[in-house]
């Protein structure tokens, strides 16, 4: 794949490799779904609870979005313009809950907000009336648990992006913090907001675990919970497609909505150097400390309560759950440097003007319902083979994939800046091939690379295996969490959740750290 | 598989040889990990069979289905009884040619394609510690005040949350929809499948779980904690039993027969209990385990012929989704 990069000149329209890496993801996700819909004959009509199911969807996830994004800003701006002790770390730590496995988060949320949890204990010690994470709310809640860690870092990476020069000069020109926001922060979240609502908005679209855990009752049926009933209880493949389709529908619509409304930022080139972290005094410091503080809390007290409830008897699981979890990274690893290869060759077609379908094709594994992309992977490949020969690569292909979103998310601008920023340049010395690698895209390119490898890496490792029907009698670690709690044995699963917590943390932060080294 | 045999024989070294017959058995995972009866199941099958029992988990009956007259199942082992007739429908499944006149259940066994291997009860599982007096009747559950939080599985998505479909319809029949408006207030959440309803439950996040009669065995054997307990309702309780059937396409028919024979054999059925924490199929009560002889037991059962259960799902599907919508 990285064949493509090599092979492309430096201000060509774009490469071959970009194209036909899209055209791949296009071919495999749609035709996943047609492959489904063959099998069901067609596709068939909805009913009144799928259209109730659609209507939620799109609602939640807007709002969840909406207020991930909101919510990111005053914390992204108190991180880039403030230094601490531990401000490093922070950021990293900041960065987990994204990639927590769902089950390891609502377990969490449960005991901080739940009716047994913290919040309400201390409600109820005050007299105040208790507070319910059942319904709406419920999932609101945990989708912006989820994202916001997610929108923190795309934005700060957005912040982080504006050239030093630029704050140099405001600050030489005598400019107001109102200044600032006006001139330089206010246009670079035009170019950011949209696309992070965006990435946001098509994570809470697939929902699933959540709303079904969280929604309290049916009124939260999401559309994956109905092609799950649609597969699993009605055999209704042909239903079970046009859900899939209308999922896909869906993320275009919001996809051509957000591309709309984004205005592409231009600070030009800078030097390089390091900003100089001296955020305005007064309130506004206290502001930021809050903002910081809040989100603090609120992102690493469920965390925390997971560790000190699973902790203690980590040390007692069998060695099966370490075999799985030894199987997990290897497999999360290959997945994270698969992702990063796509993600790379689209990211550079893309900033080098490739048509707007080579991005469509880069988000629409976002979207895919795993249940739809799974059976239909299925009942392709068995033509050629008996799948569980081929369960653990195809899951990792598929984490490799279902990554590719969020590792472009935070490629596309950074390649974007890279060329209009050294493009010319880059091709007047007719720089090509490895040594353009070598010396442009990867050092310019490392500090989201390595946050967009331990993304795709933690994701990776926290997946429930997208694809029961692959099933393989070499389960993951994740999978040998369901079995311990499926054997009543919740205590051990704890243990489980922490361990799997740790993996998928130690992962994040190695390849993060890595791509800040190089930067 | 066959043509692959002579290949895989090539490969192999002298020592590794493996010239056995092999029978391959689609199951859920659950029941193949090494917390759940499969390990125990393979272990005496391949002691009287000579050949390697071979289990493929995953989602069982949406793959059997897929995969129509190819797929290279021998024996199906983990069907719920709510899904028979759809399985039965696709003509795949041969008789077990057992009797099953002489069962461990409390109903009637007649089905000659899916023979039980397990069954259990649907119940409401509380902890006296924090529920000192539970209600005693369904009745007393429903007239119950709503801060008495109980979590259920969705019905769309689970078979026990199908279960309890089935056992409100089977209580109250028209009058089910009432049962559940007085209900969904004391329903705290509905989760996607048993085991993220039962963490909520035993976290003390609510004060009652959708579960079996069967589940205090677990805590009482394996945790010595005597606080977890059943409600048993003089209403009656729902039947649900985990079932096998052979293949009429396997490639393997005395495997998959001998398999069927041995199902209700004492052999087999002395560990399901504490392995799969279920009640034996065919086992006298005298053989069973002293924790399960001695868990309170429902004096009614509620059961629904296969062909009553399809009928009433979408029906009752509707008033819990109306109820639950309100």
């Amino acid at each position: 794949m990285a064949g493509g990069v090599l092979a492309v000149r430096p201000g060509a329209r774009s490469g071959w490799g970009g194209a036909a890496t899209a055209a791949l993801l296009a071919a495999l996700i749609l035709g996943t779904l047609a492959a489904v819909a063959v099998y069901a004959g067609g596709l068939s009509g909805l009913g009144p609870w799928d259209w109730r199911a659609v209507w939620f969807t799109i609602w939640q996830a807007a709002l969840s979005a909406s207020l991930s994004a909101a919510l990111a800003v005053p914390v992204a701006k108190a991180l880039a313009r403030r230094d601490f002790p531990g401000r490093a770390v922070l950021v990293t730590l900041l960065g987990a809950p994204f990639i927590l496995p769902v089950i390891v988060a609502i377990m969490g949320l449960v005991s901080v907000f739940g009716r047994n949890g913290v919040i309400n204990g201390a409600l109820t010690a005050l007299g105040l009336p208790e507070i319910s994470i059942y319904g709406w709310q419920g999932v609101i809640l945990a989708h912006v648990f989820f994202n916001l860690p997610l929108s923190v870092r795309l934005i700060l990476q957005g912040w982080q992006a504006i050239p030093a020069e630029r704050f140099r000069l405001a600050e030489s020109l005598g400019f107001a913090p109102g200044d600032i926001a006006r001139h330089l922060e206010r246009p670079m979240l035009r170019a950011v907001l949209p696309g992070v609502w965006l990435a946001v908005f098509l994570v809470c679209l697939t929902s699933f675990a959540v709303a079904l855990a969280l929604g309290g009752g049916p009124k939260a049926t999401t559309v994956e919970l109905a092609i799950y009933q649609a597969f699993r209880f009605d055999f209704d493949m042909g239903r079970a497609a046009t859900l899939g389709l209308v999922q896909v529908g869906l993320c275009l619509a919001a996809m051509a909505i957000a591309s709309r409304v984004t205005i592409p930022s231009a600070f030009g080139a800078g030097m390089d150097g390091a900003v100089a972290l001296r955020g305005p005094g007064g309130w506004r410091r206290v502001g930021d400390a809050a903002a910081i503080l809040l989100a603090a809390g609120f992102l690493l007290w469920p965390m925390l309560s997971v560790i000190v409830a699973g902790l203690p008897r980590i040390a007692g699981l069998e060695a099966s759950v370490w075999d799985a979890a030894m199987r997990s990274v290897v497999m999360a690893l290959v997945s994270a440097f698969a992702a990063l290869v796509l993600g790379l060759v689209l990211a550079l077609a893309i900033a080098r003007g490739a048509g707007r379908w080579v991005e469509a094709a880069g988000m629409l594994p976002l979207i895919a319902s795993p249940l739809v992309l799974g059976t239909g992977l299925y009942l392709i490949l068995r033509i050629w083979v008996t799948p569980q020969q081929i369960a653990l690569p195809v899951t990792v292909a598929i984490n490799a994939i279902m990554a590719l979103p969020f590792v472009l998310r935070a490629l596309i601008p950074a390649a974007r800046a890279m060329q209009d920023d050294f493009g010319r340049l880059a091709a007047s010395l007719d720089l090509n091939g490895w040594p353009l690698l070598r010396y442009l895209v990867l050092p310019r390119l490392a500090r989201p690379l390595g946050f967009a490898g331990g993304l795709a890496a933690a994701l990776a490792m926290g997946d429930l295996g997208v694809i029961t029907l692959f099933a393989s009698d070499q389960p993951t670690l994740p999978l040998k969490l369901y079995q311990l709690m499926n054997a009543y044995r919740m205590g051990d699963a704890a243990a489980c959740a922490v361990l799997l917590m740790a993996i998928s943390f130690a992962l994040f932060w190695v390849f993060d750290k890595g791509g800040r080294l190089r930067a | 598989m066959k043509r692959l045999i002579p290949v895989l024989a090539l490969l192999a070294s002298p020592a590794m040889a493996q010239d056995k017959p092999v029978l391959t058995v689609y199951a859920g995972d659950y029941i193949t990990s090494e917390w759940g009866p499969g390990p125990k199941i393979e272990e005496g099958f391949e002691a009287i069979c000579a050949c390697d029992l071979k289990f493929v988990t995953g989602d069982v009956l949406p793959r059997i289905l897929m995969e129509g007259e190819g797929t290279q199942a021998d024996v199906v082992f983990g069907l719920n009884t709510d899904v028979t007739a759809r399985a039965r429908a696709s003509g795949l499944f041969a008789p077990h040619g057992q009797d099953t006149s002489d069962m461990s259940l409390p109903v009637e066994w007649t089905d000659p394609i899916f023979l039980p291997y397990n069954w259990g009860e649907t119940a409401f599982i509380y902890d006296e510690t924090r529920t000192p007096n539970p209600p005693k009747t369904f009745a007393e559950l429903l007239d119950a005040p709503d801060d008495l939080k109980i979590v259920i599985q969705d019905p769309r998505a689970s078979i026990s949350g199908l279960a309890l479909l089935l056992w409100v319809k089977a209580v109250y029949g028209d009058k089910a929809p009432e049962a559940w408006a007085k209900l969904a207030p004391k329903v705290l959440t509905v989760t996607k499948g048993w085991s993220e309803s039962y963490g909520m439950f035993t976290e003390g996040e609510a004060d009652m779980v959708l579960s079996y009669t069967t589940s205090p065995a677990y805590h009482i054997e394996a945790e010595k904690d005597l606080t977890k307990k059943a409600m048993i309702f003089p209403e009656g309780h729902y039947f649900m039993a985990e079932l096998t059937a052979q293949l009429k396409g396997t490639d393997q028919p005395e495997l998959a027969q001998k398999f069927m024979d041995w199902v209700l054999t004492p052999d087999f059925q002395s560990v399901i209990p504490l392995a799969n924490w279920s009640l034996p199929a065919k086992l006298p009560q005298d053989q069973w385990p002293p924790v399960m002889r001695d868990l309170p037991r429902p004096e009614k059962t509620l059961f629904y012929t296969e062909d009553e259960a399809e009928a009433l799902r979408q029906p009752a599907l509707d008033e819990w989704l109306a109820a639950f919508s309100q």
